[in-house]
C-alpha cells in the first residue's frame, strides 16, 4: 500500500494536516539576493564591456550593454565599488540570470 | 426570374455558405479533433432551435488580391436559438474559413449579435476558434477587437456572457474571453496566450510547448482564466447547458426556480467533519449534503481548490456556494482564492443569487511569495465583494473561523444577513496554539518546563475562546446549531430573505482592489 503523503501547513504555531497544490509546491523559494553579483535580467548578447578587475567606480557608472530584445541596454554600477571579476566579453551570448560581474562595496 | 427559381437561388447560395472553409479545410479541422463551428452552435442549442444571420455578409479586405477571394459568412456564424427553451444569442469563429481570422465584417457580424444580446437581455454565446487578427486588413481587425472588448465591459453584469475556447485563440484575441464572465476550455484544442512559444523562445530562450504555455490544463490550473475544463468538446457542451440552467437570463430576473428535491447524500452530516480542527475533509461533501438532490456545479475546480465555489440548488433556487476547503492548503486564504470568490460573489450579486457561505480557515497563507504578489491587495477583494453585495448573505461557521479571514468570510461586520455557527464553531483572534504563545509569553518562558506550561495555556484558551459562544454573546453569531439542522435553517433563512432590499450611498461605481 501506498504510503498515504502528509502535508502540513502552519498558521499561527497551529499545524494543519491537508494537501498543497501543484503551484505551491512548485513556487519559487525566496532567496536574499547576492548583491556582489551583476545577474542578466533577459537572455542576450554582450555588445560591450567598459571595465576591468580592480577598477574603481561610482554609483551609476556604465559597466557593460547587453542586447536584449533588441534593445542596446546599459548597465550601470548599482553602488560606489570595485570590480572584482569580469566573466563575460563582447560577443557572448548569455542566458537569463547569468553572472556577468562580480563587484564588491568599498 | 418566376418565383419558384428565386427560392432555388437562394437555397443555392445557403449551400454554398453552409460549406464553409470547404471539404479539405473541414476535414483537416477534423484532423485536429474539432468539430465545425456550426456542428459546434447545433450540438449547444436545442434541435432546431438556431437560426442564423447575416451568412451573405462578405469581407472587406482590398488589398493584396483579397478582393477576388470569396469567404463564406467573412469566417464567422452568428444566429439566435434556444437552450432548454431559455433563448440565446450565439457567435462561433469558423476557422475553416480563413483560419477563423478576424476582419472588419467578421467582426462586425459579432457586434450585431452581442448589440442584441445585450438589447434583449438574453444571454451571450461566444465560441472561439480563430488564428487572430487578419494581417490584410490591418487596422480595421484592430478596431474590430476593440469594438468587441467594449461591448462586452458594457454587457458585464447586465448579461450572462459565456466563451468557449475551442482552437487558438492568442493574441488580443484572449481579452474578449477575459471580459466575459465563464470561460470554458477543452483539454488538446483549446490554447489561449498573449505571446506564443516562437516569440518567447526568440526573445527569452525558453522553450515551452503551445499546450504547456497555454493548454486547457494551463489556465484551468494555474492561471485561473478558465472557469471549466473539459475532456472533449461534447462534454464542453454539457458543462455550458448545465450553466445555463444555474443562472437567469439578465440582471433584472432570477435564474429559474426548479422543481424542489431533498439531498440524496446519505451520510450523517456531523460523521463528515473530524473534531480536531487541524484534520482535513472535504467541505463539497457538506454543500452535497444540503443541496437539493446533493447536487453541486462546481466552478473553477482546479484552480485555487482551498476556496470551493459554484451552484446548487436549494428548494428548487439557485444558491452561489463559497466555502474554505480543509482539503487543500488546510482551506487557507491566499492570492489565488481570494480572486477566485471575489469574482464569483460579484457575479451572484450581479444576478440575484443568493450567496451561502461555509466557513472553515485558519487564515491567511504565510509566505514571501504570499506577501510579494500583493496578498494584500488580492485579499482586499473578497471583504470588498462581500461588503459590497445586496443579495441574501448567509453564513454558517463550521469549524474554525480565525483572525482576518474570520472577517473575510462573510461575517456580521460586513453585512451578512445570517451568520450560524455550529457548536464545533471556534470564532476568535487566532487559533490557540498562537494566542497562547502571544498572551501567556512571559508564563511559559519563566515556567520550570516550559512546554507543559505552553500545553496547559493552550488548553485554557481553548476552553475559554475556542468556541462560538462567546461570538454569539456579542451577537456577532445569530444562532448556533446542531449540523443536521444546518439545511432548513439555511431554508428558512433564504425563505425570509426572499425580498431583501437595501440600498447604500449613491456612487457612479466603487474602486475594487483589482
Amino acid at each position: 500500500m501506498a504510503e498515504e503523503k502528509v502535508e502540513t501547513i502552519i498558521v499561527h504555531s497551529a499545524v494543519y494536516k491537508t494537501e498543497y497544490t501543484n503551484k505551491y509546491r512548485n513556487r519559487v523559494k525566496w532567496e536574499k539576493p547576492n548583491e556582489g553579483e551583476i545577474l542578466s535580467f533577459m537572455p542576450g548578447t554582450i555588445i560591450d564591456v567598459f571595465v576591468k578587475p580592480g577598477d574603481l567606480l561610482k554609483k551609476e557608472d556604465p559597466l557593460l550593454i547587453l542586447e536584449a530584445m533588441k534593445m542596446h541596454n546599459n548597465v550601470l554600477m548599482p553602488f560606489d565599488g570595485k570590480v572584482v571579476s569580469v566573466h563575460v566579453k563582447p560577443g557572448d551570448k548569455i542566458p537569463k540570470k547569468h553572472a556577468m560581474l562580480e563587484i564588491k562595496a568599498i | 426570374m418566376s418565383l419558384k427559381r428565386t427560392i432555388l437561388d437562394l437555397r443555392k447560395r445557403k449551400d454554398e455558405v453552409l460549406k464553409g472553409g470547404g471539404e479539405k479545410a473541414i476535414e483537416k479541422q477534423a484532423a485536429m479533433g474539432k468539430l465545425t463551428a456550426r456542428e459546434r452552435i447545433l450540438y449547444i442549442l436545442d434541435k432546431g432551435s438556431f437560426h442564423e444571420y447575416d451568412m451573405f455578409v462578405e469581407h472587406a479586405a482590398r488589398d493584396f488580391d483579397m478582393d477576388k477571394m470569396t469567404l463564406a459568412g467573412d469566417g464567422v456564424i452568428i444566429g439566435t436559438g434556444t437552450i432548454d427553451g431559455s433563448p440565446v444569442c450565439i457567435f462561433a469563429q469558423d476557422f475553416t474559413v480563413a483560419g477563423g481570422s478576424l476582419g472588419l465584417m467578421h467582426a462586425r457580424k459579432i457586434t450585431k449579435i452581442m448589440d442584441h444580446s445585450l438589447k434583449m437581455r438574453v444571454p451571450l454565446i461566444g465560441i472561439n476558434d480563430s488564428g487572430g487578427a487578419r494581417i490584410q486588413e490591418g487596422v480595421n481587425s484592430l478596431a474590430g477587437y476593440g469594438e468587441i472588448f467594449f461591448r462586452n465591459t458594457l454587457a458585464s453584469g447586465v448579461i450572462p456572457q459565456i466563451s468557449v475556447i475551442l482552437g487558438p485563440c492568442a493574441g488580443g484575441a484572449v481579452y474578449s474571453p477575459a471580459l466575459t464572465d465563464f470561460v470554458f476550455v477543452v483539454n488538446q484544442i483549446s490554447k489561449m496566450f498573449i505571446t506564443g512559444p516562437g516569440v518567447i523562445k526568440t526573445v527569452l530562450g525558453e522553450e515551452i510547448s503551445m499546450e504547456e504555455l497555454g493548454g486547457a490544463k494551463v489556465h484551468a490550473e494555474i492561471t485561473g482564466n478558465a472557469h471549466f475544463y473539459a475532456e472533449s468538446e461534447l462534454e464542453c457542451f454539457e458543462q455550458i447547458k448545465q450553466l445555463i440552467s444555474y443562472i437567469p437570463w439578465n440582471n433584472s430576473q432570477k435564474a429559474k426556480v426548479h422543481e424542489t428535491a431533498k439531498p440524496k447524500f446519505k451520510k450523517k452530516i456531523e460523521n463528515i467533519v473530524p473534531s480536531d480542527p487541524k484534520l482535513p475533509y472535504d467541505i463539497r461533501d457538506i454543500i452535497k449534503a444540503i443541496t437539493d438532490k446533493s447536487d453541486f456545479f462546481e466552478i473553477m475546480e482546479y484552480f485555487a481548490p482551498n476556496i470551493v465555489i459554484g451552484f446548487g440548488r436549494m428548494e428548487g433556487q439557485t444558491i452561489g456556494f463559497v466555502a474554505n476547503q480543509p482539503k487543500v492548503m488546510a482551506g487557507v486564504l491566499d492570492c489565488d482564492s481570494s480572486d477566485k470568490a471575489a469574482r464569483f460573489i460579484r457575479y451572484c450579486d450581479s444576478f440575484n443569487i443568493p450567496i451561502i457561505t461555509l466557513e472553515d480557515l485558519p487564515g491567511y497563507l504565510p509566505g514571501v511569495d504570499q506577501e510579494h504578489a500583493g496578498v494584500i491587495r488580492h485579499g482586499a477583494k473578497i471583504l470588498y465583494a462581500y461588503s459590497e453585495a445586496t443579495v441574501p448573505k448567509i453564513t454558517v461557521i463550521i469549524r474554525k473561523a480565525y483572525g482576518g479571514g474570520y472577517i473575510a468570510m462573510n461575517s456580521r461586520h460586513l453585512r451578512a444577513d445570517f451568520v450560524f455557527a455550529w457548536p464545533t464553531a471556534e470564532i476568535a483572534v487566532m487559533g490557540p496554539e498562537g494566542a497562547a504563545n502571544i498572551v501567556f509569553r512571559k508564563e511559559i518562558a519563566e515556567a520550570e518546563d516550559p512546554e507543559a506550561m505552553r500545553q496547559q495555556k493552550i488548553q485554557e484558551y481553548k476552553n475559554k475562546f475556542a468556541n462560538p459562544y462567546v461570538a454569539a454573546a456579542q451577537g456577532y453569531i445569530d444562532e448556533v446549531i446542531e449540523p443536521e439542522e444546518t439545511r432548513n435553517i439555511l431554508l428558512h433563512a433564504l425563505q425570509v430573505s426572499a425580498n431583501k432590499s437595501i440600498s447604500g450611498p449613491s456612487k457612479k461605481h466603487g474602486i475594487p482592489p483589482f
